[in-house]
């Protein structure tokens, strides 16, 4: 695929401006001023040069190399997170037209044939000024309610849209989130454009190990979902690290979660921002209340909030713009706002998030769709119907479960094999925070008078 | 079986199904060491709020993180059912 070529700074010339920018893994380190005049894709960067490339590496520090050497040379970046089955990785290749997979791991299955570019040790970067720059699309996956992911696309200047200029003293920043998602890649992109340190944890690391190494490169910004944060509260080592700031996004922040941290970190700054992959950063809370002041949904600034039937709807140049692949799919509305399908509700002067509309199931900040666990369901031979839907849970947020109906219901067989044998199926099938952590056989699932299934609402 | 000997076995069970290798369960195991991640202590509060009818991350206002199996057990055996 071609794109127009641009003028518009990509995020080597961030990284390359600001200097400074240090990512450092488990036993690696790369410094911002080294990776301008070098490339892991020695000989072969003109070959991606206007091409769809799928950013399928394992580890995140990978990852973080391939994406600021290629955006502006590639036409498009898809980042995958480092949990999707080769089936789902099909899809997304097929869908988003890709033409190259970048992986650090030789002989990894990727679900379709593609040219694999690993990435190497950098050498010397010989084509400087011979290759076109483009205005690199950057593609995030999200669920979808087909069965497949659906491909959120977004441009660099949206992507930093929420990052203010560098404070005086640099932050050390480390996630939790993992840098190909939404929340993660906003702390990655923070460090790159205002040339921080970034603590990346390895995929193999511990949790003590990780924040071990926090506690000694000084950490002083910290990341990740409130499930993120209740398993570090779970542990021996929250008081190792003494952060001046630590930030909760990606699920509701409930008050809990907030005291608890207050109590821990009596010094620092708690921030819960509202952002996701479609409506990008929305704001940042830090009165260490949960939910957030009714006077930002009046607001007429950088980022608009509407309520509409109980929903939260954003507009501001922070959003991504469409769906690849899927003409039918709007994600702007003809105002140019996005539903997030957030569900909202104002009491007094503060407003509230009551969970996701019926639907969409947040787990640890993983969005899922019921759909796409019904389909995996529904394809075992002695399944009728299925229904999933979430149930409340106070380490992870949510938690899927199913309702099946069999498709003998009146001699069905003994149960106990055909639930064995549906978590067989959904396990090889889907990613485990996918998988119903309970399944009940009912007798018959309702449905709508418009043919849909009877979903419980939010 | 006692509040304990159910935690114990549950933990067994949600280990085997998501394929962790456990820790041996002593008393003074740390929870984030044990092998167990935060998905499957999410599964395990569930299964143990089905079968002892009690789940106390979120009966009371004060939250209190257990960061031991013995003050995780310990939550479930202050927690009226």
């Amino acid at each position: 695929m071609n794109r127009p070529q641009t003028d518009a700074p990509c995020l080597l010339d961030f990284v390359m401006h600001r200097s400074g920018l240090r990512l450092d893994a488990y036993g690696a380190t790369l410094r911002g001023g080294e990776i301008g005049a070098s490339t892991i894709f020695p000989g072969r960067r003109s070959e991606l040069a206007g091409r769809s490339v799928l950013i399928g590496a394992d580890s995140q520090f990978a990852s973080a190399r391939a994406l600021i050497e290629l955006d502006g040379l590639a036409a498009r970046l898809v980042i995958c997170p480092p949990d999707f089955s080769p089936r789902r990785l099909a899809s997304v290749i097929a869908q988003a037209g890709i033409d190259a997979i970048v992986s650090d791991r030789a002989g990894k299955d990727f679900g379709a044939d593609r040219p694999i570019y690993p990435c190497e040790d950098p050498s010397p970067v010989d084509d400087e000024n011979r290759l076109p720059r483009f205005a690199t699309q950057w593609v995030l996956p999200t669920s979808g309610t087909t069965g497949a992911p659906k491909l959120v696309a977004h441009r660099l200047e949206r992507l930093l849209g929420a990052i203010k200029s560098a404070p005086e003293q640099r932050p050390i920043w480390a996630t939790f989130y993992d840098i190909r998602r939404y929340g993660g890649l906003q702390i990655f992109l923070r460090a790159c454009v205002t040339g921080a340190r970034l603590i990346l944890c390895d995929r193999e690391e511990s949790l003590g190990d990780y924040i071990a190494r926090c506690a000694e490169a000084g950490v002083s910004h910290i990341s990740g979902t409130p499930s993120h944060w209740r398993r570090l509260l779970m542990s021996p080592h929250a008081g190792l690290i003494n952060p001046k700031y630590v930030r909760l996004s990606g699920e509701i922040a409930d008050r809990a979660i907030l005291d608890a941290l207050r109590a821990v970190y009596p010094a620092a700054l708690i921030a819960h921002a509202y952002a996701s992959t479609e409506a990008g950063v929305g704001f940042e809370v830090t009165d260490g209340r949960e939910g957030f002041p009714a006077a930002l949904l009046a607001a007429n600034g950088e980022v608009e909030l509407r309520l509409c039937d109980g929903s939260l709807h954003v507009r501001s140049k922070r959003t991504a713009t469409s769906y690849i692949g899927r003409d039918d799919l709007k994600l702007l509305d003809d105002e140019g706002f996005v539903d997030t399908d957030d569900i909202v509700e104002q009491r007094g002067d503060r407003c509230f998030f009551k969970g996701r509309r019926a639907g969409v199931i947040n787990i640890g900040g993983l969005k899922v769709h019921p759909e796409e666990v019904e389909q995996v369901i529904n394809e075992h031979r002695d399944v009728r119907m299925s229904r999933v839907s979430a149930r409340r849970n106070p380490i992870m947020g949510d938690l899927i479960v199913a309702e099946v109906a069999a498709r003998d219901a009146e001699a069905p067989r003994e149960s106990g094999a055909l639930e064995a044998e549906i978590f067989e199926l959904c396990r090889a099938r889907l990613p485990r925070h996918m998988v119903p952590v309970t399944i009940r056989f009912v007798p018959a699932i309702d449905i709508l008078a418009s043919g849909k299934l009877a979903r419980r609402h939010a | 079986m006692s509040i304990r000997l159910t935690i114990l076995s549950q933990i067994e069970n949600v280990a085997a199904e998501q394929k962790k290798k456990i820790a041996p369960l002593r008393e003074d195991l740390i929870l984030t060491e044990s092998g167990l991640d935060s998905l499957c202590f999410a599964i395990l509060v569930a299964r143990l709020e089905d079968e002892l009818g009690a789940d106390p991350f979120t009966a009371s206002e004060e939250v209190y993180f257990p960061k031991t199996l013995g003050e995780f057990i310990g939550l479930y055996e202050q927690t009226p059912n």
